[in-house]
């Protein structure tokens, strides 16, 4: 690029930067974007009840040995383990009771028969019996068929299939140092290694033995008009174990049964239970040993939750960004724009440049506020907020900053391409903020999911500040700040539809008379 | 000639079905302001769009001062332009406006103070051009088109709307541009507009040129053939300029127009036959007749095609 082309785009953004501040309804709909991403998000709309009712009530859960936070809940059936020693069982049945929804909302919430497809049955051996401590453990579960699991996030699947009587599963979990070895055997001879794991630093005695959970039940009833809210509830699991067999450093003494992790208030269908009947031992429990999640089968919510305002923000700056180059059209200023400047690229390129600029910064700004104050209005008004790392914040906030640039751009060059101010305006609104917003709402989950894939907002998968975990059953939907595309991924999709639509503006504007 | 300030040169361009250009071609001169007439649809403003490299044509090239205008790296220096007085973003001041077009061509504010002085518009530089009158709009315009202080000017139309005082400002303003050297080229579908501003015309009609001539020609030409007769012997006059051929037809009971005879022949037949006149005067067509007359002949140009097409 020559020096005069490099003088000739600084001028030419200059004088598209004055277009832009000298409108002044322009100005007011950006600073009231900004304005309305601030208020949603400082306004919460939600309430909870952590540390609300005094220092006792406050929110803690568990952390685990990675860092994060976790469940930690299960009924436990153990004996010290001291030094290296195998346990080996089999289980013939699990069973269990979901939330049965009345079909009158205002009856109590009954139960029914049924195993939730995370509920887990097997042997633990953990670090210590302080919550959120390093673990591992093989078993079965209500429909992933065997796994072993560690440290929260540890999942490795074993031989598939459910357990019943006529198929039971033997287990054997066996301890080397600080090696763990979990097995899998259809009838207690043929055995398969699941998985091998090592917990650093394991203390000489080990708490060990067998446990149930089972997670939270959460499912969005599915109308006509899509998801109705979301149904949950706790749900309990009861496994029947029979030929246990421990080997090696085993103290001896009975199995002590406890509701491991339970909160005192729990429902009675949470708390577990215990039986051992000549040798067949029953357990029942609730909860689950995973990662912690926010939303339907989780505690509060997340940062993501403080950026809800941005769809505003998105109409304001879209509709902005369109009006700026269709407003001319419709005024026949164009003509006095393309004459002062016949490098019509540069043109498109230098408005690109302006309302990005001005979408970047508003966005910047919006976000960096209510992920910072908006964490803490959230926090005093006793909603759980997970963690985010201070990476993950600020990919929130540029994120944020970058999704309303490009979606501005995006704006413009459909506005270049239809020069009707209300025909384009109407298409940014469908093509952009219309998906999210259904998304978000009416949609059913797969077409959600599908239209955040393909569609420019799949770029909100930017603000997603929790992980999806597979081994946990929740409600990953977009409207709990959950995105079927990993972040920059989905911000990528938005940046693709905006470069094809520049591209075809560029030529459009090129080959047409103005 | 290639050099010179405007040089367009065999334009052609179709807008579906219609023609709009049809061998458009003319070349204005600096120092002068050329009018640019015809009637609507005549493709004056098509030509324009072309010279400002807004319309690609699909035959036919228009230079200015010898280069596509595309090709030129701050544009508003070398011609400004008016094309349309409404094309403002009403929320944007009048100064605001100005100050834009100076950005984009790398030029200070203080020159958009400059030419809002000029034009007259230093009062109301920082009202919303949305509240300005058409008459107030043209002078913007012309104001913008003056912001580069360009050699060149392509004006169309720009005593539309205008009120009395506006008209006889911007022909001054003209004249004193064509003063200063530039060329001029102004478009009007009312020739009488141009009375006392242009000294070149091109006429077009149906996408081409009709007449390429000075002004001072122009009238000559439409005024050539009629005398005006006044004498107190008008039937003996009548008799006499007959026998010579001319034409003679009264206007009143002393006056006549006599066609096919030079004032010079008229005086000096009268004056051999004795018959006496209290005046012999070539008629001075306005330049409204003149128009008149040429674009007459392309309507009926225009209405005996089909006939022939029979």
């Amino acid at each position: 690029m020559s020096a005069g082309t490099r003088a000739g785009l600084v001028a030419l953004v200059h004088a598209e930067w004055t277009k832009f501040r000298t409108v002044r309804a322009w100005v007011v709909a950006v600073l009231g974007a900004a304005l309305g991403v601030m208020a949603m998000g400082l306004a919460p709309g939600e309430n909870g009840s952590c540390g609300t009712r005094g220092p006792d009530s406050a929110c803690v859960l568990p952390v685990g040995p990675g860092g994060q936070e976790v469940s930690d809940s299960y009924y436990f059936v153990h004996r010290p383990l001291t030094a290296d020693g195998s346990l080996t069982v089999r289980v013939t049945s699990l069973t269990g009771l979901l939330p049965a929804m009345p079909t009158d909302p205002t009856a109590p919430v009954g139960t029914r028969p049924g195993v939730i497809g995370w509920a887990k049955a097997g042997l633990i051996v953990r670090a210590s019996t302080r919550p959120g401590a390093a673990y591992a453990a093989i078993m079965v579960t209500g429909a992933h068929g065997v796994r072993m699991q560690d440290n929260y996030t540890g999942d490795v699947a074993g031989p598939p299939g459910t357990v019943t009587a006529t198929s039971p599963r033997w287990l054997r979990l066996t301890r080397t140092g600080d090696r763990i070895t979990g097995e899998a055997s259809a009838d207690g001879t043929r055995w398969t290694t699941v998985a091998r794991v090592r917990l650093p630093g394991l203390p000489a005695t080990v708490p060990a033995g067998l446990f149930t959970t089972s997670p939270p039940y959460a499912q969005t009833p599915s109308g006509l008009l899509g998801p109705a809210g979301a149904e949950t509830g706790p749900t309990r699991a009861t496994a029947v174990f029979d030929h246990l067999d421990g080997k090696g450093g085993w103290s001896g003494g009975p199995w002590t049964g406890e509701a491991f992790g339970l909160p005192d208030n729990a429902p009675p269908l949470m708390r577990g239970e215990f039986t051992d009947t000549g040798g067949t031992l029953t357990v029942s429990g609730s909860g689950d040993i995973a990662p912690a999640v926010a939303g339907a089968t989780g505690l509060g919510t997340t940062v993501t939750q403080t950026l809800i305002g941005t769809f505003l923000a998105l109409i304001a700056v879209t509709v902005v960004a369109t009006l700026f180059i269709t407003a001319e059209y419709r005024r026949g200023l164009i003509h006095t724009t393309l004459s002062a400047t016949p490098r019509r690229g540069g043109v498109l390129a230098a408005k690109a440049a302006v309302v990005g600029a001005v979408a970047f910064a508003t966005g910047l700004v919006a976000a960096a506020v209510v992920v910072t104050l908006g964490q803490r209005v959230l926090r005093d008004h006793g909603v759980y907020l997970h963690p985010a790392t201070v990476a993950t914040q600020v990919r929130l906030v540029v994120g944020t900053a970058a999704l309303l640039a490009v979606a501005a751009v995006l704006a413009l060059a459909i506005g270049a391409l239809l020069r009707r101010s209300a025909a384009a305006v109407a298409s940014v609104v469908v093509l952009i903020v219309l998906p999210y917003l259904l998304a978000i709402s009416v949609l059913p989950a797969a077409a959600a999911q599908w239209l955040l894939r393909i569609s420019p907002a799949a770029a909100f998968a930017i603000q997603q500040s929790a992980p999806r975990y597979p081994q946990v059953d929740n409600l990953y939907t977009p409207a709990s700040g959950y995105f079927p595309l990993p972040p920059w991924a989905g911000l990528g999709v938005l940046v693709g539809w905006a470069a094809l639509a520049m591209g075809l503006a560029v030529v459009a504007i090129r080959r047409r008379d103005a | 000639m290639s050099d010179a300030p405007i040089m367009v040169s065999g334009l052609r361009k179709r807008f579906g079905s219609t023609v709009a250009l049809d061998g458009m071609s003319f070349t204005i001169q600096p120092g002068q302001v050329t009018g640019f007439v015809g009637p609507n649809g005549a493709g004056k403003s098509t030509t324009m769009r072309v010279i400002l490299g807004l319309d690609a044509p699909d035959a036919g090239r228009a230079l200015v001062g010898g280069r596509p205008y595309r090709s030129l790296p701050r544009p508003l220096c070398q011609v400004g332009s008016l094309l349309d007085a409404s094309a403002l973003q009403p929320a944007r001041t009048a100064r605001n406006h100005l100050l834009w077009l100076a950005h984009s061509q790398g030029l200070s504010a203080r020159r958009v103070d400059t030419v809002l002085e000029e034009a007259g518009l230093a009062a109301v530089a920082r009202r919303r051009a949305g509240g300005f009158s058409l008459g107030m709009r043209q002078r913007l315009g012309i104001a913008a088109a003056m912001l580069g202080d360009p050699p060149t000017l392509i004006l169309d139309e720009p005593f539309n709307g205008m009120d009395p005082e506006g008209i006889v400002w911007t022909r001054a303003f003209l004249r004193g541009l064509a003063a200063q050297g530039r060329a001029v080229l102004v478009s009007s579908h009312l020739m009488g507009e141009l009375q006392d501003a242009a000294d070149h015309l091109v006429v077009v009609g149906h996408g081409r040129v009709i007449a390429d001539t000075s002004v001072a020609q122009l009238l000559a030409a439409a005024s050539g053939d009629a005398v005006t007769l006044r004498s107190a012997a008008l039937a003996r006059a009548s008799a006499v300029l007959a026998g010579a051929g001319a034409t003679v037809v009264a206007t009143g009971p002393d006056a006549a127009t006599v066609g096919g005879l030079t004032t010079e022949a008229v005086v000096s037949l009268l004056s051999r036959h004795g018959v006496p006149f209290s005046e012999v005067s070539a008629q001075r067509a306005t330049l409204e007749q003149a128009y008149l007359r040429l674009t007459r002949d392309a309507v009926e140009f225009r209405a005996a095609t089909p006939e022939e097409a029979r």
